[in-house]
């Protein structure tokens, strides 16, 4: 990302009223924050005094100017959290990640920041890493909520989460069983398609878990893109399901052991999918 | 033409005057900080507040805001406004004591003391500044940056602005007295023309008998004089 994206940025929002909010919280998007660079090429583009866009940026909590971390860290320590302990919650953090509130890690990996309230008064004392809220919170759990963060909090907990169950499926046309158990994903066998897009085609292996949206593939597809998929077997296209209720791209029908279909949608990133059991 | 009445005087105004305009016809005086005919009114400062309306329903607005309407009664030194005044300008005091504009008007309002917690701010946050910059330099160097408790006024990234001209105006309608002029720091200035910081009161020979009542005072404390040598 180079600041010759502004202008870009800029135009698309020209027409709300201006939309100066906007257009920075999509360059905060892109850069993780607000350089002093950006914020001249905004003023410049939106032809607008640069004390204007810099008392915007500095008046917002969600903006700034210096380089966040990897991941965010909030405590709260409003009132409610506060009486319950969370001054020692957020000294720990300070004590652990070693930077002070507002403070990003000398790796940019952890930006720590105290909230004033998150409105979940009842979890109190709370902690949101990342838009993952933690409830209850005291001085001994930050360890954990830090290391956690570190592993990545967007893997799932396969072992506790009681919404997440393993499925078989086979081709909607020859009923060959896809799944491959030589190469398991998420420690289960995984279920191997083949995927086409442009030129390129690969195998693509999904995780089975009902729940988990771990993919591997043989070539990189560029995110948003829809795929065509193939059966590994009988080599026809993977196609004729309903509309994906997420972004409207044709489904993909595949058949479940025990009955029923399951519908993935083939657009990469997007999680649309429809599960009908029998 | 609104007809109002003002302190029980009726006057007839046109349409879109202001509250602090009428009384100022009238000669009724309102005392005003960020107030400056020319630059956009703000109501920051509060100092212009008056008492509109009857009884129950009578409330304190800033003259300098409010525009006139029919039939509105107004009183600018009811027990009200002047309570309300004097509270004003200890809160004004409490912020920014050195200011001789705030403590000329303290001493007008017969405020003897401020009971607050004494800060040494060097701004008030009356915006004239950076109204003056913009409206009348049509320069926007200056702005107000922040929120809340850190809310300040300055130039983007406190670097020298490429806008600013260094006109000087900003310190020319500073109330509260050093503003922005970080006279040693060139690189940070402003104007630069400003670089005398002695408080009047110290330097010049006719304050020497001066009564001053604050305690302490910024003045004294920089020269290291003593409240009890004075």
């Amino acid at each position: 990302m180079t600041t010759d994206e502004i202008p870009a940025i800029v135009e698309r929002h020209l027409d709300d009223q201006g939309g100066l909010i906007s257009i920075l919280e999509e360059v905060q998007a892109k850069f993780g924050y607000l350089p002093a660079d950006a914020l001249t090429i905004v003023a410049e583009t939106t032809k607008r005094p640069l004390v204007d866009i810099y008392g915007v940026a500095t008046f917002y909590r969600a903006f700034s100017l210096t380089p966040r971390g990897e991941h965010l860290v909030s405590v709260c320590v409003g009132t409610a959290c506060h009486v319950r302990g969370a001054p020692r919650v957020a000294a720990e953090f300070e004590r652990q990640l070693d930077v002070k509130p507002g403070e990003t890690t000398p790796d940019r990996k952890f930006t720590l920041e105290t909230v004033n309230c998150l409105g979940a008064c009842a979890l109190g004392p709370v902690v949101v890493v990342d838009g993952h809220y933690f409830s209850h919170v005291n001085a001994s759990k930050v360890r954990e909520i830090i290391e956690k963060t570190r592993e990545g909090l967007d893997k799932i907990e396969i072992k506790t989460d009681r919404r997440i169950f393993p499925v078989e499926v086979s081709c909607s046309r020859c009923n060959h069983s896809l799944m491959d158990p030589e190469h398991p994903i998420d420690g289960f066998p995984s279920v191997k398609i083949t995927q086409s897009f442009g030129q390129q085609h690969g195998w693509l292996r999904l995780s089975s878990l009902y729940g988990s949206y771990n993919i591997e593939e043989e070539y990189k597809t560029p995110y948003d893109t829809v795929l065509h998929l193939f059966c590994p077997h009988c080599h026809t296209e993977l196609i004729g399901g309903s509309d994906c209720p997420e972004c409207g791209a044709q489904m993909v029908p595949l058949i479940l052991r025990g009955g029923g279909t399951v519908q993935i949608c083939p657009r990469r990133g997007c999680k649309g999918h429809i599960l009908d059991v029998g | 033409m609104i007809n109002l009445k003002i302190n029980g005087l009726p006057v007839m105004v046109e349409e879109g005057t202001t509250l602090l305009e009428a009384a100022k016809f009238l000669g009724f005086p309102i005392p005003t900080l960020c107030y400056m005919e020319g630059l956009s009114p703000y109501g920051a400062c509060r100092l212009c507040v008056v008492e509109i309306g009857e009884g129950s329903k009578a409330k304190l607005v800033t003259s300098c805001t409010y525009l006139a309407e029919e039939g509105l009664q107004v009183r600018t030194a009811s027990s009200r406004v002047v309570r309300a005044r004097k509270m004003i300008l200890e809160l004004h005091l409490a912020s920014c004591p050195q200011s001789k504009t705030i403590q000329d008007l303290a001493a007008a309002h017969d405020v003897r003391q401020q009971r607050f917690r004494q800060e040494y701010e060097d701004c008030i946050l009356c915006g004239l500044c950076v109204r003056m910059c913009e409206e009348q330099m049509m320069a926007k160097a200056i702005g107000f940056r922040n929120r809340g408790q850190n809310r300040s006024i300055g130039t983007p990234f406190d670097i020298k602005s490429e806008q600013c001209r260094l006109c000087g105006g900003c310190i020319y309608v500073c109330p509260a007295c050093q503003l922005r002029c970080t006279y040693n720091e060139p690189d940070k200035a402003i104007c630069g023309a400003c670089a005398n910081l002695s408080p009047p009161c110290v330097e010049k020979e006719e304050f020497d008998d001066m009564m001053c009542y604050m305690d302490p005072c910024v003045a004294c404390e920089i020269t290291g004089k003593k409240n009890s040598e004075k």
